[in-house]
């Protein structure tokens, strides 16, 4: 169960006061009438599911109401910041990415798989998205 | 029976308290302070159970948590029963009944063990897979035999008597584990002043210290584990939670403790004593950091007929000796591959039986024990290991050989040693179990031969489960991460410990021994079991790997290795380096398995606490509850709302069925007038400057125009064009307006508001309160509402000046009040809003003057033929979330020419959205009057047509109409509005075929003139 900071109450509280609310930074397009139903589509169905860093919009439900965003690792489930809607995430695939290329440690990322060996090598390689 | 394993001296029992219990329908004796495999073994019970798929003797192997056999049912009563108990977990009361889990008719002679003789060949892995697959129709009735056979337990047939809780803790350093580390950690942390919970799974804390033959301080090491639980015992910031297991190990450090508070006591908490408090407790704990001293489990050997009674683990053999003064045999046989297993054959000598020889699989031990045990006088045969146990339903001898390791075969001649006891020792295997529970993968440990705990952030581990197995170097561990708790804790004053001086011995280094080789093959040599709670045997992982299974997940599900309440804690290793040997890799090649929780089983009395009964889930209760349940109403739960159903009257001394009520009721509210409580309609009170436009955002219809005093209905979209709620909505004044919802969908709806403002319109000023349990809402409805609203208010109720969609604030019954007149049934209906703490005076004086009306109570049922006979649409009922208002036939409520692209707009443009053949919302007359259609039932446009059909929609609302004297129903149908008039189909499983024909949904009024008058 995650402990998760509220931005807005500056403190961590139990995940049963929060729900989950899908993708965050998800962008209703501006003009609709003038979006193609192509577009339209990608905004009410597609969704990333990456493995690794993901950016999630969760509210305190049963507390103070306001949604806000999480960067979660979809992995280790360790949420490595949260900060409030209107603001962009400081972490995101490529940030770690990087820290990894300039021989950083992550907050305890590397792979785990069911199994000692990934099936296929892809499995092992972090998803950029 | 006499205690005939009982040595006179030693041990921690308390021999001037006999209990006396009962296994297996036998009456026993055992002391204070056993556990009842001890009492068990005390008493030289050798068959403590079956086993699960070949129904072979099994006798107790262990002294804790890593027991595989003796799993019982425990329990006196049939409300008492508590299925897979550890017996070596199970602390000895008077009066305790237990019972083997398997074995019919009776442990001793078991029907089902000719299967397991015979079952060699014919069982091999997957067995039940291959034989039983075909016809898949039949695999329900062989799996309710072969789990007959097997059994696992029972849940018990009536309610626990007991009570549990749970409760929630944060802690700076939980501490895992009271032995030698987690003793230390806890001191370390503690003086450093972080609040720490230190839990442990036994009866006692101090873990190998309570068996150990090693002094500290030089006295006995139980010395120093009673001064530190003292010192421990006597700080404020230290929880000691003994007969608590840390059963998972979850996200961001949260664990969970399962503590049995009275379970060692009697068979209730009532009768140990303890009336009112709880049997066992669920801690729920957010843990700053958590150190993890969890400890090793010792590794037995896989060799031939090892699950044969009398085969034990060297530690439990020494923990049973020196702990509970118990011998479990005469003449012991010891193979092991490393030192540390030789004091179970010393401690063995020391009381007084027989050790016949030590087995040593290395070439030239010489450690400090090892020459002790040859200056005792016990010979220890070098190089070598017991290939073979003898016996029937207890060992009987141990058949030795040399063997070649790195060419796994039996190299000289076998020599048959006599005994009744063989221990044996393959090494430490870390308990990884927890840290598995995270999801990170344990560490492969060469030179220890075993896995350690992966990293996981906020946990240090300490003491044998980090590979520590020397006892000044665990102390020194424990101590060291107790300090690095509390100082990432913040506690930086935290300081060393001055710890017990031990002593250090000198040892051989352990071998790599975990399957030992036969003079035959894996698969023609008797069975060599690897998990031994779930019958999986070397030449079945050997067979699982020469069938193609190479990754371990696929070898443990095909052989069941490792599965259920086991979770592997003796057998993975083993199963693994098996595995690893067959597909000729390594071990951290091959890998592990994953650990889940739990631990060891835990009651359902525990994880469900308080939440049963009344307290599963909250209860709503309108104002209105105490009249509702003192006129006799029936209640449905609509959420988790207490809602009036139908009020039935008795008739004749006979009380009325549901249909005879709603009939009455309906006809009431047609002819006369009735009152229904809708006091549980969600509303949410909007308020600012934007609140107009917002409204005209979130619903589907135009908002601009809607002024002070009128109500609007409103259709709720979601950005697909799916309906998701309606309700009506007032203009309490230009920047204030009320909406209401469906009840189920308040909480919901409350939360897409402010999704919307918050996420895509923050520069909106609006805001929005649930006003819902503020204001009860009591609708009077039917031809008489007017005359007899009238006698109650002063306001005037003129159709002209109080029109349909009007609201005014008035007074009735001397309350002030909000009265809309909005309607549900199709009639003149007034629905008052009043104080809720004053709904219970106005309802009775509605009561007062509706008695020459004969105002009639109706509920939920009523309200839904009602509603239905005018074609009202309940979202969730006639909708299911892919249903367009397009769809539903509401058109009039869609501004599609407002300026701001509200929510739902855009995709009802969508080509899926605007085919022609989507269902769309009609209503259904059956050809039969009398038939009433199943909700649900799907409709076909030509009945005659071979299965499986081409379905066109279906039931969505289907009642009996009092007033139309005939079955209708609701429906959605593909093109069904032009399809009016046609007759449709419905089949039913029967063979049954219903016709029925499309109609408007509006079977009442359709003018809806009655509404205005």
């Amino acid at each position: 169960m995650f402990h998760i900071f509220c931005p807005y109450c500056q403190e961590h509280r139990e995940e049963e006061e929060f729900h989950a609310r899908g993708q965050a930074h998800l962008m209703r397009p501006a003009d609709p009438d003038n979006t193609s139903d192509e577009e339209w589509g990608d905004y009410l169905f597609f969704r990333n599911n990456p493995r690794g860093i993901h950016h999630e919009m969760w509210v305190h439900s049963v507390g103070c109401r306001k949604f806000f965003n999480i960067t979660r690792n979809t992995v280790t489930y360790d949420i490595l910041e949260t900060y409030p809607m209107g603001e962009q995430p400081t972490i995101t695939a490529d940030s770690e990415k990087l820290r990894k290329e300039q021989g950083v440690q992550t907050a305890d990322g590397g792979w785990q798989t069911v199994g000692a060996q990934p099936e296929s090598k892809a499995l092992n390689e972090e998803t950029s998205s | 029976m006499t205690q005939s394993n009982r040595i006179d001296a030693g041990g921690r029992v308390d021999r001037s308290q006999v209990l006396e219990f009962t296994f297996n329908g036998q009456r026993y004796q055992g002391f204070k302070g056993d556990t009842l495999a001890s009492a068990l073994l005390a008493n030289g019970v050798n068959i403590v159970n079956r086993s699960f798929k070949y129904s072979r003797a099994r006798g107790i192997v262990a002294a804790g948590a890593e027991e595989p056999n003796a799993v019982v049912q425990l329990g006196a009563r049939a409300d008492t029963q508590v299925p897979n108990v550890r017996a070596t977990q199970q602390g000895l009361y008077n009066g305790l009944v237990a019972r083997s889990t398997n074995g019919w008719p009776n442990v001793q002679r078991d029907v089902m063990s000719w299967v397991g003789r015979l079952g060699g060949g014919f069982m091999p892995p997957g067995f039940y897979y291959k034989t039983f697959m075909a016809p898949a129709s039949m695999w329900m009735t062989y799996e309710k035999y072969i789990r007959m056979g097997a059994g696992l337990g029972r849940a018990p047939t009536e309610s626990d008597p007991d009570i549990y809780d749970h409760m929630h803790h944060h802690c700076d350093v939980m501490v895992i584990g009271a032995g030698p580390a987690g003793l230390a950690a806890a001191l370390a942390a503690a003086r450093a002043g972080a609040r720490v919970i230190l839990c442990d799974e036994q009866e006692e804390m101090g873990g190998s210290l309570l068996d150990s033959r090693e002094t500290l301080d030089g006295v006995a090491a139980t010395r120093w584990v009673e001064q530190t639980l003292k010192e421990l015992a006597g700080l404020a910031n230290v929880t000691l939670l003994p007969r608590t297991t840390a059963n998972g190990y979850h996200d961001h450090n949260f664990v969970t403790l399962h503590e049995r508070r009275t379970e060692h006591l009697a068979d209730t908490a009532r009768a140990a004593g303890f009336s009112g408090q709880s049997r066992a407790r669920l801690h729920r704990v957010r843990a700053g950091q958590v150190v993890l001293a969890s400890g090793t489990h010792e590794r037995p050997l896989v060799y031939a007929n090892n699950d044969l009674p009398g085969n034990m683990l060297a530690g439990a053999v020494s923990n049973y000796i020196r702990r509970y003064a118990v011998v479990p045999g005469n003449r012991l046989v010891l193979s092991t591959s490393n030192d540390h297993a030789y004091r179970a054959a010393l401690d063995w000598q020391e009381a007084g039986r027989k050790v016949v020889a030590i087995v040593d699989a290395r070439a030239n031990p010489d450690g400090d024990l090892v020459r002790q045990a040859r200056d005792s006088g016990i010979r220890v045969i070098t190089n070598s290991a017991v290939i073979e146990a003898r016996g029937h339903q207890r060992v009987t001898g141990a058949r030795v050989s040399a063997v070649d390791l790195e060419r796994f075969v039996v190299t000289g001649k076998v020599d048959e040693l006599e005994c009744d006891t063989i221990a044996t020792s393959g090494g430490y295997s870390p308990v990884v179990h927890l840290s598995s529970h995270t999801g990170t993968r344990p560490q492969w440990d060469e030179a220890l031969l075993g896995f350690v705990p992966g990293k996981v952030k906020g946990m240090i581990s300490a003491g044998g489960v980090a590979g520590q197995f020397d006892l000044g170097e665990t102390l020194a561990d424990g101590a060291r991460a107790g300090r690095q708790a509390a100082q990432e804790r913040g506690f930086s004053g935290a300081q060393d410990i001055a710890l017990p001086a031990t002593r250090t011995r000198r040892e051989s280094p352990a071998c790599a021994l975990y399957q030992v080789p036969h003079e035959k093959s894996a698969l023609r040599a008797p069975k060599q079991f690897v998990d031994l709670q779930n019958d999986v045997t070397a030449a079945g992982i050997e067979v699982a790997t020469r069938e193609g299974f190479e990754s371990i997940e696929h070898v443990k599900r095909y052989t069941a290795l490792g599965f259920g309440t086991d979770q592997g804690k003796l057998g993975n290793i083993n199963g693994m380096a098996i595995a690893a040997r067959c597909l000729d890799r390594s071990i951290p090649e091959v890998g592990t398995t994953v650990f889940r929780p739990n631990y060891t089983p835990v009651t359902f009395g525990a994880i469900v606490g308080r939440h049963c009964g009344e307290l599963f889930d909250p209860k709503r209760y309108t104002a209105l509850h105490q009249w509702h349940v003192e006129n006799g109403a029936e209640f449905e739960d609509v959420g988790q709302w207490k809602r009036p159903w139908y009020f039935p009257r008795t008739v004749n001394g006979k009380k009325e069925t549901l249909h005879e009520a709603v009939n009455r009721e309906c006809l009431a509210v047609r002819e006369g007038v009735g009152i229904l409580d809708a006091s549980t309609l969600g509303k949410i009170d909007i308020q600012g400057p934007d609140a107009r436009e917002f409204l005209g955002r979130v619903y589907t219809n135009k908002w601009a125009q809607l002024a002070p005093g009128r109500v609007r209905y409103g259709l709720m979209c979601k950005d697909d064009g799916m309906l998701m709620d309606d309700g009506t909505t007032s203009c309490l004044g230009d920047n204030h307006f009320l909406m209401t919802t469906t009840t189920g969908g308040a909480a919901g709806v409350l939360e897409w508001l402010e999704l919307w403002h918050q996420t895509e319109w923050p520069e909106l000023q609006v805001y929005f309160n649930s006003v819902t349990d503020h204001w009860a809402t009591m609708t009077v409805t039917g031809p008489d509402a007017r005359k007899l609203l009238s006698e109650l208010t002063d306001m005037d109720l003129d159709r002209e000046s109080f029109k349909f969609m009007d609201w005014r604030d008035a007074t009735v019954a001397e309350v002030p009040a909000r009265i809309f007149r909005i309607s549900f049934t199709g009639e003149l209906a007034f629905e008052i809003n009043v104080q809720a703490n004053y709904a219970l005076h106005v309802w009775k004086k509605l009561f007062e003057h509706g008695e020459k009306y004969n105002l009639t109570p109706y509920g939920t049922e009523t309200m839904h033929v009602l509603r239905a006979e005018k074609g009202l649409i309940i979202v969730g009922q006639d909708t299911d979330g892919s249903v367009t208002p397009e769809d539903l036939g509401m058109q009039w409520a869609i501004g599609y020419d407002k300026p701001f692209p509200w929510i739902g707009k855009r995709a009802l443009s969508r080509p899926d959205t605007l085919r022609g053949d989507r269902k769309q919302f009609v209503g259904l007359k059956p050809k039969d009057p009398n038939v009433v259609l199943e909700e649900g039932a799907q409709i076909v446009f030509d009945g005659k047509q071979s299965i499986p059909m081409d379905m066109k929609g279906h039931v969505t609302s289907s009642y009996y109409s009092a007033s139309l004297k005939h079955g209708f129903a609701l429906a959605v149908v593909m093109g069904g509005r032009d399809r009016m008039g046609q007759t449709v189909y419905i089949p039913m499983t029967d063979g049954t075929v219903y016709e029925a024909e499309i109609v408007s949904p509006v079977f009442i009024d359709p003018k809806g003139e009655r509404q205005h008058v």
